[in-house]
């Protein structure tokens, strides 16, 4: 190619450290934080957003990110959000949760902050699984999905079915933005960012709760190769979890 | 209410004037859920921090509300939330969070009896849970006690200061007598304490590395350097902060060591017993943490007895006793269940042991 420079198509997003994550291979957290960086680099929201991380295999965002970053408790983000965004308006308030965080010890949390129109925006990372603490079953675990916790698979009998977060959110008044995408493949990827992008965007025109539901893999507990794990996104989790903007 | 025009006192309950002191002494935001004996304070907090403009949200629970504590103080604005005890118990989470994080707010405990649901009764029986940090992790929270509505304001004005200056969670301990009764107070602000720059806030890096609140320390060491810098800080309290008031105490055989609204009850009972001409005195400890222990040491050295009065079976006693060293007998007088201690109680109780 002489006399045509090497470009650089895709570099790394300013809001992203240069540094190794601690992820799986085919884990979908980096590639969330990647959209979320390249989504507030492109909004030139850097300077002036806020995150709160979770507890889970996200719980060290912190070390990825490269704006002002705080813990909170598990399933607590929506609450130090709320007492954040209410104090500091001016800021960009968001909470990365996965789907124990959010869905389990948290639910009441999410709810309520949904409910107010506290105007920030959540990510959630919906894997089915707990990573971090060895593959226990999460509030999202399909029926019949083997865990550490339910070795036979998620019965439906004694455990439910799987939580439908977008769903049970969507009705509530306060919310004015739910999405759900998925990291099976480049389209959906790109689809996801552009929810993610909205839920942002939304926060900078003063609109009020946002969430985007990305669904991920965790070949480490799943058992599975990281091919097989997008197929399986693809086959058995979407139609169960269908993709879309739910609520705008 | 809003002001003490001309400084000239005025009437309000003990919840009441912990809420106008907070609004003066500068908080931005509180966050409350519904317990009895301590509703006066959430709903005076709602009325005020609207008219004030400031941030009030009636939280979905204990966790929630202390959880909203945590995002407001980490951006470095002065934060409040208050309960009783089955409600404290749930907060605990976020107080080790708090402090976990270095992070500065002001907790109100208006306790009853206990434990579990207990009963709305005044009680002292949540002085274990206050003055051991409460939840779970190696650390303390100062734990200031106050024995009448005015000292209760004042000692609202001096938790925020503390809790901005030690970059800590500070505990305001009282209960459901002292939160409801009324009482002529002057709520004004001292002169605005000195308190370190918040160098450490996220308000968004701008011009400025990213900042990190957290209190997860994975790697080798790390963990420990910061209990060991937090420990630090606790001495720090120890040396500085420790606050306590003696009354009769320099002639008598026996002192009595009292807290709260305890104590007001038994510096009424020493009063009596002095003009009988009987030799007792008050040991009033206003910081139960840090824990008055050279004073109480000092004292051991010179009475012949000290008795702890408390409205629960027996838990300063234990800190009495360490601070004494075997110098003195300590004994324990006290009744739990969430109700309060009478005069003619303690007064028997104090005649049965004075030394003869």
């Amino acid at each position: 190619m002489t006399g045509n420079p090497e470009k650089s198509a895709y570099s790394r997003p300013e809001s992203l450290r240069d540094v190794p994550t601690h992820f799986c291979a085919g884990c979908g957290h980096g590639t969330v934080h990647r959209i979320i960086a390249e989504v507030i680099d492109d909004l030139g929201i850097r300077e002036r957003t806020v995150g709160v991380a979770p507890v889970g295999c996200a719980v060290v965002a912190y070390d990825y990110f490269n704006f002002d970053v705080t813990e909170a408790a598990h399933g607590r983000p929506p609450a130090v959000a709320t007492g954040i965004k209410r104090v500091r308006p001016d800021l960009v308030v968001f909470t990365y949760q996965g789907d124990g965080d959010l869905a389990a010890i948290g639910t009441a949390e999410i709810i309520h902050a949904a409910n107010r129109g506290e105007n920030i925006t959540v990510i959630f990372v919906n894997n089915g699984i707990y990573g971090m603490t060895g593959g226990q079953m999460a509030p999202t675990t399909l029926v019949g999905q083997p865990t550490a916790t339910c070795p036979g698979g998620r019965d439906f009998q004694l455990a439910g079915p799987p939580i439908k977060v977008c769903e049970m959110l969507a009705p509530l008044d306060g919310t004015d933005y739910i999405a759900r995408g998925a990291l099976d493949s480049p389209a959906h990827t790109r689809t996801l960012k552009g929810y993610i992008r909205q839920a942002f965007l939304n926060k900078l025109e003063g609109r009020r709760f946002s969430l985007v539901e990305a669904l991920t893999a965790c070949p480490t507990y799943w058992r599975m190769t990281p091919p097989a794990s997008l197929a399986r996104i693809r086959e058995e989790i979407i139609p169960q979890f269908p993709l879309g903007v739910i609520k705008e | 209410m809003k002001n003490n025009a001309n400084n000239q006192p005025f009437l309000i309950c003990g919840n009441e004037a912990i809420g106008e002191a907070a609004v003066q002494a500068g908080c931005r935001a509180y966050f409350g859920y519904p317990i009895t004996p301590q509703n006066e304070l959430t709903a005076y907090m709602a009325r005020r921090m609207g008219e004030e403009g400031r941030v009030f949200i009636q939280s979905e629970s204990e966790l929630a509300a202390i959880s909203m504590v945590f995002g407001a103080a980490a951006v470095g604005e002065r934060a409040m939330t208050s309960s009783s005890s089955p409600g404290i118990s749930l907060k605990q989470e976020g107080i080790s969070y708090l402090a976990g994080c270095r992070l500065p707010a002001v907790i109100v405990n208006m306790s009853r009896g206990g434990p579990g649901l207990g009963n709305i009764g005044p009680a002292q029986a949540d002085y274990f849970q206050s003055t051991r940090g409460g939840g779970h992790g190696d650390y303390r929270t100062p734990v200031l006690a106050g024995a009448s509505v005015q000292e209760l304001a004042d000692l609202t004005f001096l938790a925020f200061d503390l809790a901005d200056r030690y970059r800590t969670p500070v505990l305001i301990l009282g209960d459901g007598i002292l939160g409801q009764m009324m009482e002529p107070v002057v709520i004004a602000r001292p002169d605005p304490a000195r308190t370190p720059e918040k160098d450490w806030t996220l308000t968004g890096a701008r011009g400025r590395p990213p900042r990190c609140v957290k209190s997860l320390y994975l790697g080798p060491g790390e963990l420990e350097a910061h209990n060991r810098k937090l420990q630090e800080t606790y001495r720090e309290i120890s040396d500085r902060e420790v606050r306590s008031e003696a009354y009769m105490t320099d002639d008598a055989d026996l002192v009595l060591v009292a807290f709260g609204i305890t104590a007001r009850i038994c510096r009424e009972v020493v009063s009596r017993l002095r003009e009988e001409g009987l030799p007792v005195g008050l040991f009033r400890p206003i910081t139960l943490w840090p824990f008055p222990e050279k004073s109480i040491r000092d004292l051991s050295r010179k009475v012949k007895k000290l008795l702890s009065v408390e409205m629960n079976f027996g838990q300063m006693v234990d800190d009495v006793r360490l601070a004494a060293e075997g110098n003195c007998p300590v004994e324990f007088f006290g009744h739990g269940g969430g109700e309060i201690l009478t005069g003619e109680a303690i007064t028997e109780a104090v005649r049965d042991r004075i030394p003869r």
